[in-house]
């Protein structure tokens, strides 16, 4: 007779498992990948691989050299932050600048604190302030969309939409003048225009999140919390003074808002356990983010605004405990 | 010179100062008045905040040791006497002897002698598993082999046998007894270290008939009784099925080692006798 | 019709029902019935045969012990070769009563034909005697003494009585059957317990993948008063003492008190047939409806079992395959113990024996990826990827301060992890260890 297994209840387990999670953070990432494949060319692919290569090889390193433990890059954690690292950076980016980033983001961020599951801050995003901080040129020398080109070395490049924003005014220019210098929104809602690998389309992005939302890989709460109360803020100040402060949609389709909200602030590790603390996360980040992009020193605010309430987190997750079953809330 | 230098250090060194101040009359307003000696005893103590004196902490037992004024009672097991015989010097005491002791597992089933018959795929925690069944090996009283001792142990003295399955007790062992409270089939006993660290202890604590512990395990104390008739010294006592040797009385004369028909009775350390070769091969904790 | 269903968490796990349809068999009385002293939550009973006794079937063998125990009847009649300790589901030996069957000589008295009682003669004091002297106690797996529930405490009424017909437990179909082949039975028993507690309403309770159940049900129910019958969402633990309660009544048990607190008095349909019996037929609790089941059974099916019949015989009658690498539970996939071995006996308490051959071994144990989805099925709104973590520490002041003892043991948490981790099994061990350490503190003041 062969052996009876046993173990305490319950004896059937979801089909769900981390690396399925993972791999559909991944799948549903890849319209997005796609458009700035389209925009950015070669090098964007190039850059994506490097970094998501990196990022797997120094993940499999230190766990196999430092911390002396079974590598679990199969697991696709380090992938998927490989790739959120690459969609932070702009596309005509030194190769070996990401390679440091990948360090950084994993070495760092990640590994330093025990590996997956208990780093307070996003990885990718540490590397890419990281990066934004070492770097500051090169970061910020966006690439101009130039539709399948196999090489951006004289590419010509040019300031994202919210840096020409955020410049012309310090200048003194007025909004009208500026907004004609920039695509319509819907060429700026599908990606043509400057910025990071990532974050140009917002519509391969929504796409990516619909996905995710159906999957229930993330819930609603982050993402809308998010991306709502950045809109009313923005939208306050642009009602107050539509000169200075521009309209709360093209802060939507601009910059790293959609990513931000869809994928950074949605990780799992880093974001709070409870439905509360979530929609509070959220809030926090949309309106950090708003006011760092209109009183800044940057014109782009989501990684900071990130990283903050990533910072926030633990106190979140005590403070805002769920509604437990019996108990009246006073 | 410029002006501005002097001014910044002008400004640093009142910034300096003022901190100075603030802190001063702050220490001073929140002073602690405390024995000074509680400090002293802290010193010598391990440091290790193992709990084996029955306090919190080592600090803890510092404070307790000088409030009561007296050794009776207290003592720090990692310490062992010497550091009794300074705490001791401290307080102005004289220093009570306590005999020297060890962690000692009381099961030698494990994966050799007691063969698994079904297989726990829960927790690795002691504590869980035997809250759920009797153990893989069927031995209700058996070792379950998940370490919760191991975890217990702040000394980094007791290890699971991978072969075995079973704890190890190493030298490094300071007595300190989180072991014994980790273990929830109370197999873990501290017992003296014993002259040249030898000692004699019956390594089972099943209480079943020995019909059934020894289908069981087939080095369970079966319960016979032999070796309390052959004790000079009338040590062991038979309780529950189960045979047990006060350390107290045991004059380590080996008589019921060679007496028992299982091998559940263990000598550690001893010089190896013909007989007696296999009984302490097969042990080594 | 709109369903009913309780409010915070739950979880969706497949439902396997594949006895759904199978019409429950009477099995085969065993030639050894093995009858464990401890077959109720609380006191274990205590024997009043010894051996050489010749019992008949009914006739009491062990007696109640206590406020919150109960007594056992003989589930077959024949002769006691012994009392002696018996391998029970944990592989832990408790006492048992081993009787060895001769024919089938019931006590005189007990109606064991299949005649319906529909008139109600027993008063309340009466029916709560009957229920005591029966040996009923619920039959959803609590075993908790079904007389102690009626017993309404000072201080409370009793305005509902809940019948649980939920059955939220993947693959067990055992009240199922019971609710389609017995329903006048149930709603008999239904008004006992009413009559009994005096409760002045009825609601059944049934989950919506059951549409046949409720069907019957709500058109029986008719023919009786003040009994409703409600169709309930498909979702695990809807069956819950106190999420039954919220979905039904949407009030809420407060944490720490009984389901009486707020007038409502759960039984399962299984104990209201046993009432029926037992009140109506004078028939003791000596044989239940058990569902054995799993995918790699040749013939898995619902039978009425006696108890004390080996689960082994059970498994063997039902094309059990010993060779197949398995886990053998007792109760559902979700709740239920997994056995040491099929040679145990039957109890009150067993619903279902559900053998597993696919999936045996747990998935590998990752590290925590602080998803919440732990914290987001918790049907009591706790954390349990906390109180895991602090129990496995033993930080017990956490864990009471995160409220561990309201957790219902439900195992959502566990089912629905990424990784896998065996959250229940520390929450477990955090709350009976949290238990006993408040437990103390309230004896030494």
């Amino acid at each position: 007779m062969s052996m009876l297994t046993i173990s305490g209840s319950p004896h059937v387990h979801t089909d769900d498992s981390v690396q399925k999670i993972m791999r559909g953070v991944i799948i549903s990432l890849i319209p997005a990948a796609l458009v700035s494949f389209y925009f950015f060319g070669l090098p964007a692919i190039i850059l994506t691989l490097v970094s998501i290569l990196s990022c797997v090889a120094v993940e499999y390193l230190i766990q196999r050299f430092v911390m002396k433990e079974k590598p679990s890059v199969t697991d696709g954690s380090a992938a998927l932050t490989g790739l959120l690292l690459a969609f932070n950076v702009p596309a005509n980016l030194p190769i070996w600048m990401i390679v440091v980033g990948a360090i950084v983001s994993i070495g760092i961020a990640k590994m330093s604190f025990g590996g997956l599951g208990k780093n307070p801050f996003n990885p990718a995003l540490v590397g890419r302030v990281f990066m934004l901080i070492s770097f500051p040129v090169q970061m910020t020398s966006w690439p101009k969309p130039t539709e399948l080109s196999m090489t951006l070395s004289d590419a010509v490049t040019g300031p994202t939409p919210l840096g020409l924003v955020s410049e012309g005014l310090k200048k003194g220019e007025t909004m009208q003048t500026l907004m004609n210098q920039l695509p319509d929104y819907i060429n700026l809602a599908m990606g043509n225009m400057g910025g990071s690998i990532g974050e140009v389309s917002a519509v391969a992005l929504l796409l990516g999140g619909l996905f995710m939302l159906y999957k229930k890989i993330i819930t609603w709460h982050i993402p809308v919390a998010f991306i709502g109360s950045a809109l009313i803020f923005a939208g306050i100040m642009h009602l107050v003074n539509p000169d200075h402060y521009i309209d709360p949609l093209f802060h939507l389709i601009t910059g790293g808002l959609m990513l931000g909200a869809l994928y950074m602030a949605t990780d799992m590790v880093t974001s709070p356990m409870s439905v509360t603390g979530m929609l509070i996360f959220g809030v926090g980040c949309g309106v950090i983010t708003i006011l760092i992009r209109l009183f800044g020193a940057y014109p782009e605010g989501v990684s900071f605004a990130i990283l903050i309430m990533n910072a926030v987190v633990p106190l979140l997750n005590k403070a805002f405990k769920p509604g437990r079953f019996g108990v009246v809330k006073k | 010179m410029d002006l501005i230098i002097v001014y910044a250090m002008v400004a640093m060194a009142g910034l300096g100062i003022t901190a100075a101040v603030v802190l001063y009359f702050v220490a001073q307003k929140f002073k602690v008045i405390e024995d000074p000696r509680i400090d002293q005893v802290a010193e010598f103590l391990a440091g290790a905040n193992c709990g084996g004196c029955g306090y919190a902490g080592c600090r803890n037992f510092a404070e307790a040791v000088v409030q009561k004024g007296s050794l009776e009672g207290m003592n720090c097991p990692p310490g062992g006497a010497e550091v009794m015989a300074k705490v001791a010097a401290v307080l102005g005491l004289e220093a009570q002897a306590s005999d020297p002791q060890i962690a000692v597992v009381r099961c030698n089933g494990g994966k050799a002698h007691s063969p698994q018959k079904v297989n726990y795929d829960g927790a690795q925690s002691c504590a869980s598993s035997a809250a759920l069944f009797a153990g893989e090996g069927g031995c209700k009283n058996g070792c379950l082999g998940h370490g919760d001792c191991v975890t217990a142990c702040s000394f980094d003295a007791i290890h699971i046998d991978e072969t075995t399955g079973l704890p190890v007790v190493h030298d490094e062992c300071v007595a300190c007894g989180a072991c014994v409270k980790a273990c929830p089939r109370n197999i873990i006993e501290l017992r003296k270290r014993g002259p040249k660290d030898r000692r004699i202890f019956v390594s089972c604590v099943n209480t079943e008939k020995g019909a059934i512990s020894k289908k069981n395990c087939e080095v369970a104390c079966i319960g016979c009784g032999k070796c309390v008739k052959i004790c000079p010294f009338e040590a062991i006592t038979l309780q529950n099925n189960i045979a047990y040797i006060d350390d107290a009385k045991c004059r380590l004369c080996r008589k019921c080692v060679a007496e028992c028909p299982t091998g559940a009775i263990h000598e550690l350390n001893f010089p190896v006798k013909a007989k007696a070769a296999e009984a302490t091969e097969a042990v080594e904790n | 019709m709109r369903l009913k269903t309780f409010k915070i968490g739950g979880v969706h796990p497949p439902e396997n029902k594949i006895t759904a349809h199978k019409a429950i068999e009477s099995f085969p009385v065993p030639t050894l019935a093995r009858v464990m002293l401890h077959q109720n939550l609380g006191v274990a009973s205590v024997a009043t045969v010894g051996k050489g006794d010749e019992v008949k079937v009914g006739q009491v063998i062990a007696r109640q012990e206590g406020f919150i125990s109960s007594s056992i009847h003989s589930p077959v009649s024949g002769i006691v070769t012994k009392i002696e300790e018996c391998v029970d589901a944990s592989g832990y030996r408790k006492p048992a009563i081993f009787i060895e069957t001769k024919g089938d000589e019931w006590l005189e008295g007990i109606d064991t034909t299949s005649a319906l009682v529909t008139e109600i003669k027993a008063s309340k004091e009466e029916i709560i005697k009957k229920v005591t002297e029966m040996g009923i106690v619920g039959l959803g797996g609590a075993t908790f003494p079904s007389q102690v529930k009626l017993m309404v405490p000072e201080g409370n009424k009793a305005e509902y009585i809940i019948i649980n017909g939920v059955e939220c437990e993947p693959y067990l179909t055992s009240d199922h059957r019971l609710m389609l082949e017995r329903p006048h039975e149930i709603m008999i028993g239904v008004q006992l317990l009413m009559k009994a507690s005096g409760a002045s309403k009825a609601l059944i309770g049934i989950e919506a993948n059951k549409p046949d159940a409720i069907d019957l049900l709500t058109k029986v129910a008719q023919e009786y008063t003040n009994i409703e019958v409600y169709g309930l969402k498909v979702k695990y633990p809807q069956g819950g003492e106190k999420q039954l309660i919220k979905a039904l009544t949407g009030r809420e048990v407060p944490s720490g008190k009984l389901p009486i607190s707020v007038g409502c008095i759960v039984n399962n349909v299984g104990t209201a047939f046993a009432v029926y019996e037992a009140v109506q037929k004078n028939k003791p609790l000596v044989e239940r409806v058990v569902t054995i089941t799993g995918k790699g059974l040749k013939e898995p099916g619902n039978f009425m079992v006696r108890i004390g019949t080996s689960i082994a015989d059970l498994l063997a009658h039902c094309g059990y395959n010993a060779e197949h690498e398995a886990k053998i539970v007792s109760g559902g996939p979700m709740m239920g113990k997994a056995v040491t071995t099929p040679d145990i006996p039957m109890v009150k308490g067993t619903s279902g024996i559900l053998v597993i051959e696919e999936g045996v071994e747990r998935v590998a144990i990752e590290p925590c990826i602080r998803c919440g989805r732990c914290t987001r099925v918790c049907p009591m709104g706790l954390e349990p990827y906390l109180l895991a973590m602090a129990s496995s520490k033993k930080m017990y002041d956490i864990t009471e301060a995160n409220a561990v003892m309201d957790c219902i043991e439900c195992g959502s948490c566990h089912y629905i992890c990424p990784a896998g981790r065996p959250l229940l099994d520390y929450v477990r061990l955090g709350k009976s260890e949290t238990g006993k350490i408040m437990r103390s503190r309230k004896s030494v003041q």
